[in-house]
């Protein structure tokens, strides 16, 4: 879609954020993430992760430091611009999820861009075809799965053809079965990734490379293999493996990108 | 897990009267309200041609009788007071079964009594022909404002949420040992109801978030147009000009 490819999806340089009350929540955070990457954030509880995610869009402003998305500064007036191209999905499918049918919410990006008739119909159904989730476009939300509505809550964003999709803890409350179907979704999209988990296995699984953000401040960037290998580092920033789970061991069943 | 979105008073159909567009019917309704509320209450068998009017319409949406009169049962506790009215209003009294009742009170409990269950019955046949949705765009399409239809439609969509959110407060309470039984438990079901406000409107804040991100910028995008044809109109219209025909015969009659 850009017409130049080597602008980056996403720039954030030098920025550092304080709540009204005080609270300081960035550092100077400084992140490139290349188009078509699949980009895993990982921190602690608390270490500023959802307040960079909402910088990312633009819903955040006032601090120190620029944030850009392919090219475009995050500014007022670009924020409609930067909304269509900056897809968050949310922890929770509930909130995202605000229409009384599937067909209305994954329409309603979409329409607010003035989109309207058979356009937008094909814009609906692509999307919910790219989640497999074309056969429930007339349901209510309430009325799918957990797994089916974080799918749904996917489309909605991916209907907004997105430069960058932002996952904020995409495999939370989610059973092994619809965690694997999520992860197989995701790697069929060609679209730049930035998944915001604690959800280590998970970030193995779907990202080359990774992040971890701790107490407001990029503390590493690398591989996501080394840096899960990394005991010293993962222990310093409480990160750490479920039980059992080894990153040494080569994965059997899928490659690692 | 409650009903959402198929909402229980609608009967699922594909009737003449399910197929027109929900704008038509809600001003038709309206109309057929306010005629039959304008009729004097002397004219009774105005009352029984609307009554058949009305009867006409659920025969042709095929909405059987019984189905009509257990909704129609909603409308007791509203009209229990007009019962009342014969015995307590004054002036000319007539002596029925050897009780004294007053004439305008029984006229005054007949009028409440016939307009509200010809009303009652028109927005049953209104809610059982058309969805809960369909009634919203039809709202919207009628330029009700807009904030009014958008708050209906998050109410239609978070009412499941929230209630579930308060069936599991109360499986958690009771997980603890607590049966509300009396008085004295109250303000623990108070503050409940209050930490459910705080989350409710805090969900509020996030859903909100999520609007802004995709682009919400103040009014809610059109997705469905729902557009009626002249003859549709007319169609719609037959109730309420046939209403108000039998309405001006009371009148002049």
């Amino acid at each position: 879609m850009d017409p130049v490819t080597s602008t980056p999806s996403l720039e954030v340089a030098g920025l550092a954020y304080a709540y009204p009350d005080g609270h300081q929540a960035l550092f100077g955070v400084d992140l490139t993430v290349g188009q078509g990457e699949r980009v895993a954030l990982l921190g602690p509880n608390g270490a500023g992760k959802t307040t960079l995610v909402l910088h990312l869009n633009g819903i955040l402003t006032g601090g120190v430091g620029s944030v850009s998305v392919a090219g475009l500064p995050v500014e007022k007036r670009n924020l409609a611009e930067i909304r269509r191209r900056v897809g968050i999905v949310f922890q929770d499918p509930d909130d995202q999820l605000f229409m009384p049918t599937v067909r209305e919410d994954v329409a309603f990006g979409p329409a607010a861009a003035g989109m309207r008739g058979a356009e937008l119909e094909e814009r609906v159904r692509t999307a919910l075809d790219q989640v497999g989730m074309a056969d429930f476009a007339d349901r209510p939300p309430h009325h799918l799965s957990f797994g089916q509505r974080r799918r749904v809550a996917v489309a909605t964003v991916l209907a907004m053809r997105p430069e960058i999709l932002v996952l904020d803890e995409p495999s939370s409350n989610l059973d092994p079965a619809s965690r694997r179907e999520l992860a197989d979704i995701l790697r069929s999209l060609d679209v730049t990734v930035l998944m915001v988990t604690h959800d280590l296995p998970y970030a193995l699984e779907l990202c080359p490379r990774s992040v971890v953000l701790s107490e407001g401040a990029i503390a590493a960037d690398g591989r996501t293999r080394e840096l899960l290998c990394d005991d010293e580092l993962m222990r310093a920033h409480r990160l750490e493996l479920p039980f059992g789970f080894d990153p040494r061991t080569p994965l059997l069943t899928r490659p690692a990108h | 897990m409650g009903a959402g979105h198929a909402h229980k008073l609608y009967r699922h159909g594909h009737s003449p009267v399910h197929g027109l567009p929900p704008h038509c019917k809600l001003a038709a309704t309206l109309a057929f309200v306010v005629v039959v509320v304008s009729t004097p209450r002397e004219a009774v068998w105005a009352f029984g041609l609307y009554a058949a009017l009305l009867a006409a319409v659920a025969a042709v949406a095929r909405i059987p009788a019984g189905f009509l009169l257990r909704r129609l049962l909603i409308e007791v506790p509203f009209v229990a007071f007009a019962v009342l009215m014969p015995f307590v209003a004054e002036g000319e009294r007539v002596q029925v079964l050897g009780m004294s009742l007053s004439v305008s009170g029984l006229w005054g409990a007949w009028n409440v009594l016939a307009k509200g269950t010809l009303g009652v019955a028109a927005s049953v046949l209104l809610a059982s022909t058309t969805e809960l949705r369909a009634l919203l765009l039809g709202l919207q399409r009628l330029k009700l404002p807009p904030l009014l239809v958008q708050i209906a439609s998050f109410m239609i969509r978070y009412g499941d949420v929230i209630s579930d959110e308060m069936r599991r407060m109360s499986i958690a309470r009771r997980s603890r040992g607590f049966e509300a039984s009396g008085i004295r438990h109250w303000g623990v079901l108070a503050k409940t109801a209050g930490a459910l406000f705080i989350r409710s409107y805090e969900r509020g804040e996030r859903v909100y978030l999520a609007m802004v991100s995709r682009g919400y910028a103040g009014s809610m995008p059109v997705i469905d147009e729902v557009a009626a044809t002249r003859a549709q109109w007319a169609y719609a219209s037959v109730l309420p000009v046939t209403a108000l025909a039998v309405c001006l015969m009371g009148w002049t009659l």
